[in-house]
């Protein structure tokens, strides 16, 4: 086991903690694809959730269509459950700029009106653009901007900062 | 015609839609995958995702068409684009304003896209080479030449049902000569890679060349069905009786209508399928078309997502940005 897939492990089992703190009775946990779902689904582990796991993919809700237009390799989003009047944890692996959250706000409204969202992620690095803050929190990290975090996954989970030229 | 060349940028991404001719496999795949992720969109609460908003969409019918025009019109509105649905066959052209004409003046009304459906084969090439840079165009059928989406929707139910397609036999029943709908299809299924391509039809509708496209020509239905998996039945277009081609309707029936004791020859799970709209009793017996294994109306719903996945694909591509460069997930 190398270092980073260690730290990982405890800064898992500390938004678990967190969460549990936090959350009411019975909430529902969306992860976004890929890295997101790969930290809900250790997180959905531990907390234990009765509810099955959704998973959110963004890219028809990007704000970067028109400059770059659609990805490749698209894994339809799939949210097997009705999100009216619930609590929902949206994990994402790593918060940046905020657009990601912001995509994945205007998805989930388009699925329902839910009562509360709890927004956890795994790294919160500094460069937001946009006024979102993450409820919990696994690392903050301040990085340049030219420094880019790149999770793999899932099995072991393992974190890469890469320099861009 | 080479529509491939100019359907396609430099990086090999669609920037048109006009033919399934010489594209590859990985590129059909890819509009497949795609609508299997736009067929979720209509069954939300909002059915509608903001991947084209504000942008125009100019459906050009200069041929009549109830389910292409109305199934493209609900695809660009669940990406969230403005459309509007000009019946040309009724309008301007009637007062002898050229192609041409018309073109510029809705370019000048900023269009980004136009889906163009048109008698004359080669009609939507011809618009797409004098369109402005920077609009798409996707062909709702040409002449006898293309009917590129309406292939791959039936390439999409095709894969909802069987999955893989190399092991698949698949027949298609009727006027093979004159159907777009045949020949975007032959390509497509051999793009793909099935098993093998059968074309059965009465000797005056099956074009003399049609086996240079790989496929194997039955004038007998019964020895054509026997073990298929996708049986797509063709429209009997009713032009075609005056035309000396066919003896009669009933005559029609009897050798080529596809009965419940004719699907019995094909495979037990065999699904049977048609671009619509049907006549029933001419190339398909109604019990046949509302039986169960009958996916006709799924295809038109797969027709929106299939819409969709193309619409997306040509607006997004025309960037210009090399993919390579493309930061695939920024936070």
């Amino acid at each position: 086991m190398n270092q980073s897939t260690h730290d990982i492990e405890l800064w898992l089992s500390t938004m678990a903690d967190q969460l549990g703190k936090i959350i009411s009775k019975e909430p529902l946990m969306i992860g976004i694809l890929t890295g997101g779902v790969w930290i809900a689904e250790r997180l959905h582990k531990k907390l234990q959730l009765k509810d099955p796991l959704g998973q959110l993919n963004i890219a028809f809700y990007r704000d970067d269509f028109s400059h770059i237009g659609l990805h490749p390799r698209v894994t339809p989003s799939s949210l097997p459950f009705s999100v009216e009047n619930r609590e929902i944890i949206l994990v994402d692996d790593v918060l940046h700029t905020g657009r990601t959250i912001r995509a994945a706000l205007n998805e989930i409204f388009d699925y329902g009106r839910p009562a509360r969202i709890i927004l956890a992620a795994l790294i919160e690095r500094s460069g937001r653009e946009l006024p979102f803050s993450a409820d919990v929190i696994g690392k903050r990290m301040s990085l340049k901007a030219n420094e880019h975090v790149k999770l793999s996954g899932p099995e072991p989970l393992a974190l890469e900062i890469k320099t861009a030229e | 015609m080479t529509d491939s060349n100019i359907q396609l940028d430099k990086h090999g991404r669609l920037k048109h839609f006009l033919t399934i001719e010489g594209l590859d496999r990985s590129l059909l795949q890819d509009i497949l995958n795609y609508a299997e992720s736009f067929s979720g969109v209509g069954e939300r609460a909002v059915k509608k995702v903001p991947l084209l908003r504000g942008k125009t969409i100019a459906n050009l019918f200069f041929e009549p068409s109830t389910r292409t025009r109305t199934t493209f019109e609900l695809a660009a509105k669940r990406l969230s684009a403005d459309v509007l649905s000009l019946n040309i066959a009724y309008s301007a052209t009637k007062k002898g304003e050229s192609l041409l004409d018309t073109l510029r003046t809705l370019e000048a009304m900023h269009c980004d896209m136009f889906v163009v459906r048109h008698a004359d084969s080669g009609a939507a090439h011809f618009i797409a080479s004098h369109v402005a840079p920077g609009i798409s165009v996707i062909n709702g059928g040409d002449g006898r030449h293309a009917h590129p989406t309406q292939a791959m929707l039936d390439m999409f139910t095709i894969r909802r049902h069987k999955g893989d397609f190399a092991p698949l036999r698949v027949a298609i029943v009727g006027d093979i000569l004159h159907s777009r709908v045949a020949r975007s299809e032959i390509h497509a299924l051999s793009i793909l890679g099935v098993n093998e391509i059968r074309v059965i039809g009465p000797r005056t509708l099956v074009p003399k060349d049609i086996q240079t496209l790989g496929v194997h020509v039955y004038h007998d239905l019964d020895a054509g069905l026997h073990d298929a998996d996708v049986i797509i039945v063709l429209r009997l277009q009713h032009e075609r009786m005056c035309s000396a081609l066919l003896p009669g309707e009933a005559e029609y029936f009897n050798l080529y209508g596809l009965t419940e004791k004719r699907l019995c020859l094909a495979k037990p799970d065999a699904i049977v399928m048609h671009p619509g709209p049907i006549n029933r009793g001419v190339e398909i017996d109604s019990q046949v078309a509302d039986g169960k294994r009958s996916v006709i109306l799924q295809q038109v719903s797969h027709g929106i997502a299939v819409r969709m996945a193309v619409m997306a694909m040509t607006m997004g591509n025309l960037s210009n940005l090399d993919p390579e460069t493309i930061d695939a997930h920024s936070h």
